[in-house]
């Protein structure tokens, strides 16, 4: 059951924004970002939920999938909102003649126009970095930072080892998993009880499971360590890869339209 | 070619005995192109062995030379690791990279072959190992056989000369082993690979042209299977079987039936036991 689960949340398409050159999808997403914090006014998030749309449909993704990954942050979102909502200062809203003023907890129009505006843009945050994990396979991901984070080298950031992490860590997820998934069954088939009990009696029940899968993690590291050495690595230096990123006319495409968002963002918030 | 000259070698930690050698003055000469297993029971020094041969370990006394180069030589020492490779008991903990020819590219990229160079050397070993349709895979997915063929992948891409396989098939079922033999044998006998096959298991050894056995830290037996496993009283004094065939042989040989001893594999068996029955 363990073996089915997918790595992160790429969903692979054929499409042309699946096939842009990483380094230029991550570029995009860290410029989206940033422009989302520069709205404030309701023409631009319209503006901004077209381009994600378009952006959805042109990567033949459902919106519901993108949609999705606001569910984890949704707390977050409805308690910023709240926040911004009652904390405001400024002028009180009356709402069917009644004051909306309670003790200390007042709504006030600032409130209100905050709280939205806050909570569209952490919405939107989520879709825009869904939109780059969900077309881009983690192993093109890697790829990506690795080159990015590669001029940084030179004031000491070890972009490769860095990248290789990564690598590595999403190669053992699955493993490791599996591992956990035998180890339990082994402790429970010796009468080990992980369902019942309170959270205290349950994460103790937890031990005799985290204690050798360490073991073995711990085991496997040192083989595998061997057995890379053993296939010549030794760091970044002198490495070639078996696939070369090309920025290539789809990623100047991309640059292009990307570049017209910002200034359709930039000019909404100069005239509206 | 492998020369190894009177070897020796001891680990310094707290489980074993200070001053216990773990190699006691080895000597063996491996020719190219040849197939060799090398047998022992647990603590023999067997894997201290093959770790020696690409300068995993290095020696303490003695000498490994790798194709004329001293292990001992720290500027041969990636020269020695890309011409002796080395596969390992574990798939899983040799796979690096998320997707199989990922990781068959994996050394090749280490060693800076241009980009072009190591697709074609990726899908030259894929297609060696058979597993060509896997390419795109998650290694998760594989089975260990299929595992263990794209680790086995992953060392071809360095074209290496030598190929020291680990216990390769201890941790497969019958199936995956099968699959990864015949993938050794194929390395020797159409890439002229040098094998150097560490196991357990007898009727792998058959396989070999030449049988080593290990006992105590040193070689006490060096011959042709055929050889080596007629001595059934030999192997058992030193707590190895003999494959499944030659057992049986000695047995009947014991119960007084007239049968060569020296009999190796499942089909001599049979033929000898009709030629018995005839008469």
């Amino acid at each position: 059951m363990l073996k089915d689960i997918t790595l992160g949340q790429f969903y692979p398409a054929e499409s042309p924004v699946h096939r842009m050159d990483p380094r230029v999808k991550i570029m995009a997403a860290l410029a989206f970002i940033v422009a989302i914090f520069f709205v404030d006014n309701l023409w631009g998030f319209l503006f901004t939920a077209i381009f994600v749309i378009c952006v959805t449909k042109l990567s033949s993704l459902r919106l519901s999938m993108v949609v999705r990954g606001i569910k984890p942050i949704l707390f977050l979102v409805m308690f910023t909102a709240l926040i911004n909502m009652f904390m405001t200062g400024g002028e009180i809203v009356v709402l069917f003649g009644y004051p909306l003023e309670w003790g200390p907890l007042k709504v006030s129009r600032e409130g209100v126009y905050n709280a939205v505006v806050m909570a569209l843009r952490l919405v939107f945050l989520v879709t825009g970095t869904s939109l780059l994990t969900l077309t881009t396979s983690p192993i093109l991901l890697t790829d990506g930072i690795e080159r990015l984070l590669s001029p940084f080298r030179r004031i000491g950031l070890p972009a490769h080892e860095l990248a290789m992490m990564m690598t590595i860590a999403l190669r053992f997820i699955p493993t490791l998993l599996e591992e956990t998934d035998k180890i339990m069954k082994a402790q429970m088939a010796r009468g080990a009880d992980f369902e019942s009990g309170n959270l205290i009696k349950r994460a103790k029940a937890l031990i005799p499971i985290l204690v050798p899968l360490f073991i073995s993690s711990f085991r496997r590291a040192d083989e595998l360590a061997t057995a890379m050495e053993c296939r010549c690595y030794r760091g970044g230096e002198g490495r070639t890869r078996l696939r070369e990123l090309k920025i290539c006319g789809r990623d100047y495409g991309a640059g292009i339209i990307m570049f017209c968002f910002i200034t359709g963002i930039a000019l909404l918030g100069i005239y509206c | 070619m492998i020369e190894i000259q009177n070897l020796t070698y001891t680990y310094d930690d707290a489980e074993n005995e200070v001053g216990k050698l773990v190699l006691n003055g080895v000597n063996l000469t491996i020719a190219d192109g040849e197939f060799v297993a090398v047998l022992g029971r647990n603590g023999s020094g067997k894997s201290t062995l093959a770790k020696q041969i690409n300068a995993i370990l290095l020696p303490m006394g003695g000498y490994v030379y790798v194709d004329g180069m001293d292990t001992l030589d720290e500027n041969k020492l990636w020269d020695i690791r890309r011409r002796a490779a080395m596969v390992f008991q574990n798939p899983d903990n040799q796979i690096v990279a998320t997707i199989v020819e990922e990781d068959v590219a994996f050394a090749a990229e280490n060693l800076g072959v241009p980009s072009a160079e190591i697709r074609r050397r990726v899908d030259d070993a894929l297609e060696t190992v058979g597993m060509t349709k896997y390419a795109k895979y998650a290694p998760h997915l594989l089975s260990g056989g299929q595992k263990q063929r794209i680790a086995i992948a992953g060392v071809i891409a360095m074209e290496p000369d030598i190929i020291v396989f680990d216990e390769p098939t201890a941790m497969l079922d019958p199936i995956g082993r099968r699959e990864v033999l015949r993938t050794i044998r194929r390395l020797n006998r159409e890439l002229g690979m040098t094998i150097v096959l560490i196991t357990h298991n007898m009727d792998e050894a058959v396989m070999a042209d030449r049988v080593v056995v290990m006992d105590r830290g040193r070689v006490i037996v060096d011959d042709k299977p055929r050889t080596v496993f007629s001595d059934v009283e030999r192997m058992r004094e030193l707590g190895l079987d003999v494959p499944q065939a030659t057992h049986l042989a000695y047995l009947l040989r014991k119960a007084g039936m007239d049968i060569r001893a020296d009999i190796l594999d499942a089909e001599e068996c049979v033929e000898e036991l009709l030629k018995q029955c005839r008469l």
